[in-house]
C-alpha cells in the first residue's frame, strides 16, 4: 500500500508543502549512491529514485550524465531495487517513487517489475514516456500491486488532457514547470501558479511542481501555491562537482537539501 | 515515332492499412507503435496529427505537394530494367526503382516536402531534424531553404565525421548543423537531442522526423509521404514488364524507404524483403539488425523491435552505412514481420561494398551504401530464382556522399600523379 497519501496528509497538518528530492540510482557508483540516497532521504518527504536508462530523452545534460555514470559503474535494475529497499528500511514513513523510462519495466515485464518494486518498499512509479493514452500497458498492473502511478502535466496540457491525467493518475500530479527538459531554467512564477490553480480545479490529487527548481528562493515561491516541490538536477549536480570526494559530495547534498527544506517551511 | 510515356502519375490518396486511433499497428496481439512521448510533447504531437489529417483531406495540399514532387524533386522516378546487372547475376530480371535520381539524391525529399508543407500550414517558422547519413538532413535543409524557414539539424559527432560532404551541403543550404556528443554520438542520440530541443521550443518549431518511426503520427505520416515509391514502381513494372514483380527488396534502418516501397505492394502476391545491416556479421554482435536480432522495446516514442540488453538498455550498433546505423525500426515494419508478411534478410559491410562496386561497374550507377545492402540481398535472391521472374530493388539513394568511406575501405591509390615508382 502506498504511503504517499499519508505523506501529504502529514505535510498538510504541518501547513507546508512536501519536499521531493531526486537522485539517479547507482550514481556515481552503487556504494556511494547508497550513502547519497540515505542522506537525501533524511531531508525529504518523498524520494524519487531514478532508474538509469541509456536514452533519457526528457532529461537535460545533468541527469543524462547521471544515467551514464550509473550505467558505466555497472548499475542493474536489481541494484535499483536493492537501493530502494535500503532506503525503505531506514525510512519507514517517506514516500519512495521510482522514476524512469517505459522500456525498463516493459522489458522486465510490468508484473515482474511491480512485484519487485513493492517488495523493495516502493510506493509509486513515474514513467516519463507513458502518457495516459498508453496507460493500458501498465495501469491495471500497477493498481493491482497498489503502486501509485504519477503522471506529468505541463504548460502544453489542455484542460482536456488535465482531466485525462486525473483519471489515470494516483498519488500526486507532477507539474512540469516549463516546456523543456530537466534542469532547464524555471519558467515565470506567475504563469506556473496560474496553471497549478487551473489544474486544481480538475483534480483532488496533490500537485507538485518540478523541472528547474534550483534555489531555495524558487522552492519557497513554488511551495506557496503547490503541495510539493521537486528538486532533481540541483542535487544531482553536486555529484560531478565533487567528483571522487565522496564525503564532501554527501555533505553538499545534505546542505542543499536542508536549505530547500528550510525554504519551503518558512 | 512513338511517344515515350513520361509519367504524369495519378496517385492513390486513400490511406490503407491505417493504424488505430492511437497509432498502433496490431499483429499477433502486440500493439506496435503508439505514442510513448513525454506529456509536454503530447499536445504538439496531437496538433501535428490533426493538421496532417486535415491536410491529407484537402485537395489543395496534394496539388501543391505533388507539383513539388514532380517539378522540384523530379518524380516520378524511373524504374530501370538493369539488364547488365541481370546478366552478371544470372537469374531473375532485376529492376531498380531509381530514388537516387530524386533531387538531393535520395527518397528522403518525398517526406520533407510533405512535412515542410504541413509545418507551413501550421504557421511554424522554424524546423529541426535529426540525421544519420545526412540525407534526411540535406533533404530538410533543402526544403527549409526553399520555404525560407530557419533550420537546425542535429547530427551525431561520429556521423559528422563520416559524412563530411553532406555536412557541408547542409551548411551551404543555410542550415545550422548541431553536433551531438551524448551516448554513442550517432543517429539515436541525434533523435534524443532533437526531441529535447523540440520539447523546449514546440510553440514555434516543427520537428521534421526523418523516418517511419517515432511517436504517432510520424510512422503513419512518413509512410504516406513515401508510398509514392511503391505506387509508381507497381504501375511502372506492370507497364514495362507486363506483370508485377515477384520480389520487392528494400534496405531498412528506421525503414522509411522500405515502408514506402513495400506498403503499397502488401496486398499483392509479392515477396516483400527487408534487408538490415549485418555490419561485421550478425554473429559478431556488431550490426544494426533490429528486426532479426532485437526484441520488442520502447524507444523514441514507439513500441517496436529494438536492439537492447536484457534490462532494456539500448545497445550500440554498427554499420558501414550511417543511414542504417540505428538500433530501432519503424513499428509498421515490425508489425508486418510479426504478421509474417515481411521476409528478413541482411547484408554485411563487405556484402554492401561488393554490391556497391558491382552495380557501379555493371550499370554506371553509384549507389548509396544504404541501398547497397538492398542490392546485395536482391542480387542473391535473383540468382536463386528464374529468369522469367522479377526482383524489384529500391535504389533509395546515390553514393556520392559515401565516396570517402568507400575510398578508405578499398584503399584508393591516386595513380594520376605519375612519376614515382
Amino acid at each position: 500500500m502506498s504511503c504517499i497519501p499519508e505523506v501529504f496528509k502529514r505535510c498538510k497538518a504541518e501547513n507546508r508543502a512536501a519536499l521531493i528530492g531526486y537522485l539517479t540510482a547507482g550514481d556515481p557508483d552503487i556504494n556511494t549512491s547508497k550513502d547519497l540516497l540515505l542522506t537525501l532521504a533524511k531531508q525529504v518527504d518523498i524520494l524519487e529514485i531514478g532508474m538509469p536508462f541509456s536514452d533519457p530523452m526528457a532529461d537535460g545534460p545533468v541527469i543524462q550524465a547521471a544515467s551514464e555514470r550509473a550505467l558505466a559503474s555497472g548499475t542493474h535494475i536489481s541494484d535499483v531495487f536493492k537501493l530502494a529497499q535500503t532506503v525503505r528500511e531506514a525510512n519507514p514513513d517517506i514516500g519512495i517513487v521510482l522514476m524512469g523510462y517505459a522500456n525498463t519495466p516493459f522489458v522486465l515485464g510490468f508484473d515482474n517489475f511491480s512485484k519487485q518494486a513493492v517488495a523493495a518498499g516502493v510506493d509509486a512509479v513515474l514513467l516519463v514516456d507513458i502518457p495516459p493514452e498508453e496507460g493500458d500497458i501498465c495501469d491495471a498492473t500497477f493498481k493491482q500491486y497498489g503502486l501509485d502511478r504519477i503522471l506529468l502535466l505541463s504548460p502544453t496540457s489542455t484542460d482536456e488532457r488535465i482531466k485525462l491525467a486525473n483519471k489515470h493518475a494516483s498519488g500526486f500530479i507532477y507539474y512540469v514547470s516549463l516546456n523543456g527538459i530537466t534542469g532547464a531554467n524555471i519558467g515565470e512564477m506567475a504563469s506556473i501558479r496560474q496553471k497549478v490553480d487551473n489544474i486544481r480545479t480538475h483534480t483532488d490529487l496533490p500537485i507538485c511542481v518540478g523541472f528547474g527548481v534550483k534555489t531555495p528562493q524558487q522552492a519557497s515561491e513554488v511551495a506557496a501555491f503547490s503541495d510539493g516541490v521537486v528538486v532533481g538536477s540541483h542535487f544531482v549536480g553536486q555529484i560531478p562537482t565533487y567528483a571522487k570526494k565522496y564525503k564532501t559530495m554527501q555533505s553538499a547534498i545534505n546542505h542543499a537539501a536542508q536549505a530547500m527544506k528550510t525554504a519551503i517551511q518558512a | 515515332m512513338t511517344n515515350h510515356s513520361s509519367y504524369n502519375f495519378t496517385y492513390d490518396l486513400n490511406i490503407t492499412h491505417a493504424p488505430d486511433a492511437g497509432g498502433h499497428f496490431e499483429a499477433n496481439g502486440t500493439l506496435f507503435g503508439g505514442c510513448f512521448a513525454a506529456e509536454t510533447l503530447m499536445q504538439p504531437l496531437q496538433e501535428i496529427e490533426h493538421a496532417f489529417i486535415e491536410a491529407w483531406a484537402d485537395p489543395e495540399f496534394h496539388t501543391e505537394r505533388l507539383d513539388l514532387l514532380k517539378n522540384y524533386a523530379g518524380r516520378a522516378t524511373p524504374l530501370y530494367h538493369a539488364k547488365h546487372l541481370t546478366d552478371e547475376v544470372g537469374g531473375a530480371q532485376i529492376y531498380l526503382k531509381r530514388e537516387d535520381l530524386n533531387h538531393t539524391g535520395a527518397h528522403k525529399i518525398n517526406n520533407t516536402i510533405g512535412q515542410a508543407l504541413l509545418a507551413r500550414r501550421m504557421g511554424k517558422k522554424k524546423v529541426i531534424a535529426e540525421t544519420g547519413a545526412g540525407q534526411h538532413g540535406v533533404a530538410t535543409a533543402t526544403v527549409a531553404a526553399m520555404f525560407n524557414m530557419q533550420c537546425d539539424i542535429y547530427m551525431g559527432r561520429e556521423d559528422i565525421r563520416r559524412q563530411a560532404p553532406n555536412v557541408f551541403r547542409m551548411k551551404l543550404l543555410g542550415a545550422n548543423v548541431v553536433p551531438v556528443d551524448s551516448g554513442t554520438a550517432t543517429l539515436k542520440d541525434a533523435v534524443n537531442e532533437a526531441l529535447r530541443v523540440w520539447v523546449a521550443n514546440c510553440e514555434d518549431t516543427y520537428y521534421i522526423f526523418g523516418t517511419a518511426a517515432g511517436p504517432h503520427p510520424f510512422p503513419l505520416m512518413v509512410r504516406q509521404f513515401h508510398t509514392v515509391i511503391g505506387q509508381e514502381a507497381r504501375a511502372q513494372c506492370l507497364e514495362q514488364a507486363g506483370k508485377l514483380p515477384d520480389v520487392a527488396v528494400a534496405c531498412v534502418g528506421g525503414g522509411s524507404n522500405a515502408i514506402g516501397l513495400l506498403q503499397p505492394l502488401q496486398d499483392d502476391d509479392i515477396r516483400l524483403v527487408a534487408v538490415e545491416a549485418a555490419g561485421h556479421g550478425l554473429e559478431s554482435g556488431e550490426h544494426a539488425a533490429a528486426l532479426a536480432q532485437g526484441k520488442p522495446g520502447i524507444i523514441h516514442g514507439s513500441l517496436s523491435y529494438l536492439l537492447e540488453d536484457k534490462e532494456g538498455q539500448v545497445q550500440g550498433t554498427h554499420s558501414i552505412s550511417a543511414g542504417l546505423d540505428y538500433p530501432g525500426v519503424g513499428p509498421e515494419l515490425a508489425a508486418m514481420m510479426e504478421a509474417g508478411r515481411l521476409e528478413l534478410d541482411s547484408a554485411t559491410d563487405d556484402d554492401a561494398l561488393q554490391a556497391f562496386q558491382v552495380l557501379t561497374k555493371a550499370e554506371g550507377i553509384i549507389p548509396a551504401l544504404e541501398s547497397s545492402h538492398a542490392l546485395a540481398a536482391g542480387m542473391r535472391i535473383a540468382a536463386n530464382i528464374q529468369p522469367n521472374q522479377i526482383v524489384l530493388i529500391n535504389l533509395s539513394g546515390r553514393g556520392d556522399k559515401d565516396l570517402n568511406t568507400v575510398m578508405d575501405k578499398l584503399g584508393f591509390e591516386d595513380d594520376t600523379q605519375g612519376g614515382a615508382s
